[in-house]
C-alpha cells in the first residue's frame, strides 16, 4: 500500500515536470510596480500594449511609490511607477550599486480637496488647507472657516490623511504644508478610494487624493494659491495648462538607460495612442494629445 | 509457539516495517520541536532586523513617552506612545465586549444546553472563530461606521469603540470554546454535591462551577487579550488609524500592528523607519508572548490541584 502511494506520487511529480514548456524565452516580461495612484492607468497601458506587441507582456503591481522604487533598487523591478519625485537617498542607494537612475513623466495628476457633498464649501485657499492639515496649524473647526455642515454637529475638521509613505501623502506635504510635518491625529487611510469612501460617509470630513478618485458621493473645491483672489476648480485641463496650483508629475524610473524592450514600451508611453488612454483615465496627458472624443 | 525457537538476533530484524517504523518516529519528532524552531527563528529575525534600531537611532524615553510617531518627515522621530495606548485601549473594549459573551456562552453550552443544541451551538462557535479577518474589518469599515455616527451623533464612526466591538467579536469565540472547556474539566461529582445540599443552578454556576473552574477561565481571558493585542486587519481598518491618546471611545486610534502592516511594504530594507518598526514588532511579540506564558502558566496551576 505504502510502496503503490509512492509510486504514484513519483509518477505526478515526474509528468508535471514534464508540463512545462521550453519555449518561454522567445517572450520577454516587463516588470512593473509602484504608485497606486497611476497603477489604473499603467494596467490600461498594460492590456493596451499586449495588443500593440503581443509577444511583450507587462506585469503590473501597485503597492505605493516607495514600494516601487525600493523593487528598483532590489533589482525585482524593470520600471518603477511614482507619484512623487524619486528621494536623494533612494538615488545615492541606486548610483551606489552601479546604477544611473532616469526619469520619465508620463503625465500629471491635479490632486484634489475631497469634501462631503452636504458641506457648503466651494472654495478653499492652499493656507487654509495648510492651517487645517499642518503641525500648528489653527483651524480645528468648520465654524473658524465661516460655514456650518448639516449633520456634523461636532462642527470638528476630521482630517482624511495617507499612509505616510505614499506619493500622494509626500507630494502634498510638498505643496500644500512646504515641508512641514502634518498635525498628528489624522485619519491615515492605505488607498485613495479609501480616502474617497470614507468622505462620502462622513459629514465632517476633508479630504485628498488624485483628480480621477473623484466620485458622485464628494465634492471637490476649487483651490487658490494666491492667499483667495483665483480660485481653480481641478480638472484634466486646469492640470495640463497649469493653472491648477496642486498637480503633481506622474513618473516612471528605470535603473540604468532602458534598452530593448523596455525602452520600446517606454517610447509606446510617450505616444498619441497611450497618452489618450491616461486621459481617458481621469489624469491629465504628459503633452498636447489629439484623442478622438470618447468621452 | 515458534517464536521461542528465534534467536536473538533474528528479533532484532530490520525489515521494512521497522524502518517506516523508524521514519514515521523521525517526522514526528521534527514535527513535534518544528514549532520551537520557528518561535525561535522568528524572534532571532524580527531582533536581528531591529537590533541596529535599538542600539543607534532608538531613545527609550522616546519610544514610549512620546505620541509623536513621524518616521518620513525631514527631522525623524519614533514616538510609539500612542500605538501603544491605542492597542492597550482598543482590547480594553474588546475584552468589555468579549468577556460577557464569551462566559455567557460557554456557561449556557456547558451547564444547561443539551443533545442537539449543545452541539449545534459548539459548531457554530467554532465557524464564527473561521471567519477571516478583513471581513471583521469591513463590517467595521462600512457598516459599523454609518451605525456608530448615526447612533451616538459623533463625527466618525472608525473609533476606539468599533475597533473594540469587532475585535470582541473576533476574539469570543476561541474564549468561548477554552472556557467552556474549563467548565467541562469540572467533575461531575462536584455539581451531584452540590445538588443534593439543595443549592439552586445559579448557585451551583457561581459559587461551585466557577470557583473550580477559574484558572480555565483566566486562561481564556488572556487568550482573548493576546489575539487583541495581535490582531492587525480588523483594527487597522476599523480603528480609523489616526495617532492620538483616546480621551473618549469615541477617538480614532492607531495600533502598533497596524502601524507595521500599513508601513513596512514600503520602506527600505534596513532604513531607521525599518528598524523602527522591527522593534514594534519586537515590544509586540514579547507582550504576546507575556500574555500567552501566563496564561499557560494558569491553565498549569489547574492540572497541580
Amino acid at each position: 500500500m505504502t510502496r503503490n502511494l509512492f509510486t504514484l506520487l513519483v509518477a505526478i511529480a515526474f509528468l508535471a515536470g514534464c508540463g512545462r514548456p521550453d519555449g518561454e524565452s522567445s517572450r520577454s516580461v516587463i516588470q512593473n510596480k509602484g504608485s497606486d495612484t497611476l497603477v489604473n492607468v499603467v494596467q490600461a497601458w498594460a492590456e493596451e500594449y499586449q495588443m500593440v506587441k503581443p509577444d511583450v507582456a507587462v506585469a503590473v503591481t501597485g503597492g505605493g511609490s516607495g514600494t516601487g522604487i525600493a523593487s528598483l533598487m532590489n533589482g525585482t523591478v524593470d520600471i518603477a511607477n511614482a507619484s512623487r519625485s524619486i528621494k536623494d537617498s533612494e538615488r545615492e542607494n541606486l548610483v551606489a550599486n552601479g546604477n544611473n537612475p532616469v526619469e520619465f513623466v508620463v503625465g500629471f495628476d491635479a490632486l484634489a480637496v475631497f469634501l462631503h457633498n452636504d458641506n457648503p464649501i466651494q472654495e478653499i485657499s492652499v493656507e487654509q488647507l495648510k492651517a487645517i492639515y499642518a503641525d500648528g496649524g489653527e483651524l480645528e473647526r468648520w465654524s473658524q472657516l465661516g460655514v456650518t455642515v448639516p449633520g456634523c454637529s461636532s462642527d470638528e475638521i476630521i482630517r482624511i490623511s495617507r499612509q505616510n509613505n505614499s506619493g500622494t501623502y509626500a507630494y502634498f506635504r510638498e505643496a500644500v504644508l512646504d515641508d512641514e510635518d502634518f498635525k498628528l491625529g489624522s485619519r491615515d487611510m492605505h488607498g485613495s478610494k479609501d480616502v474617497v469612501d470614507l468622505v462620502a460617509n462622513t459629514a465632517c470630513a476633508i479630504g485628498y487624493s488624485g483628480l480621477a478618485y473623484a466620485s458622485d458621493e464628494v465634492h471637490m473645491p476649487a483651490v487658490s494659491s494666491d492667499g483667495g483672489e483665483t480660485f481653480v476648480t481641478p480638472s484634466v485641463d486646469t492640470a495640463i495648462d497649469g493653472s491648477y496650483p496642486i498637480a503633481r508629475p506622474l513618473l516612471m524610473y528605470t535603473a540604468n538607460q532602458p534598452e530593448g524592450a523596455v525602452a520600446e514600451y517606454l517610447d509606446w508611453i510617450m505616444s498619441n495612442e497611450a497618452q489618450c488612454i491616461i486621459k481617458e483615465k481621469g489624469y491629465a496627458p504628459a503633452g498636447p494629445v489629439e484623442c478622438e472624443a470618447s468621452m | 509457539m515458534s517464536e521461542k525457537t528465534l534467536a536473538p538476533s533474528q528479533l532484532d530484524q530490520r525489515d521494512a516495517s521497522w524502518y517506516v517504523d523508524k521514519l514515521v518516529q523521525i517526522l514526528m519528532f521534527v514535527g513535534g520541536i518544528s514549532a520551537i524552531i520557528f518561535i525561535i527563528g522568528i524572534f532571532v529575525f524580527i531582533t536581528k532586523e531591529g537590533i541596529a534600531f535599538l542600539f543607534e537611532g532608538f531613545s527609550f524615553t522616546e519610544f514610549f513617552g512620546s505620541i509623536n510617531w513621524r518616521p518620513t518627515s525631514s527631522n525623524p522621530t519614533y514616538g510609539a506612545l500612542a500605538l501603544i495606548v491605542g492597542t492597550a485601549s482598543v482590547t480594553g473594549v474588546a475584552m468589555l465586549v468579549a468577556i460577557p459573551f464569551s462566559l455567557g456562552a460557554a456557561i449556557y453550552i456547558s451547564e444547561f444546553a443539551t443533545g442537539r443544541t449543545k452541539e449545534t451551538l459548539k459548531v457554530l462557535v467554532e465557524l464564527l472563530a473561521a471567519i477571516p479577518s478583513v471581513v471583521w474589518g469591513f463590517i467595521g469599515l462600512s457598516i459599523m461606521n454609518e451605525f456608530i455616527i448615526e447612533v451616538f451623533d459623533v463625527p466618525i464612526g472608525l473609533n476606539v469603540l468599533n475597533a473594540g466591538i469587532i475585535l470582541g467579536l473576533m476574539a469570543a469565540p476561541i474564549m468561548t470554546t477554552i472556557a467552556e472547556d474549563a467548565l467541562k474539566a469540572v467533575p461531575d461529582r462536584f455539581r451531584e454535591a452540590a445538588e443534593a445540599m439543595g443549592a439552586t443552578r445559579w448557585q451551583i454556576i457561581r459559587q461551585v462551577i466557577m470557583p473550580a473552574a477559574k484558572n480555565g477561565l483566566v486562561s481564556a481571558v488572556l487568550l482573548g487579550v493576546g489575539r487583541g493585542f495581535g490582531e492587525t486587519m480588523a483594527v487597522l481598518m476599523a480603528s480609523g488609524h489616526a495617532i492620538n491618546i483616546p480621551t473618549s471611545p469615541f477617538d480614532s486610534v492607531r495600533a502598533l500592528t497596524a502601524t507595521i502592516a500599513a508601513e513596512l511594504g514600503e520602506t527600505a530594507q534596513g532604513s531607521e523607519h525599518y528598524g523602527a518598526l522591527f522593534a514594534l514588532g519586537i515590544f509586540l511579540f514579547i507582550i504576546t508572548f507575556i500574555i500567552n506564558l501566563a496564561a499557560d502558566l494558569v491553565v498549569r496551576g489547574i492540572r497541580k490541584k
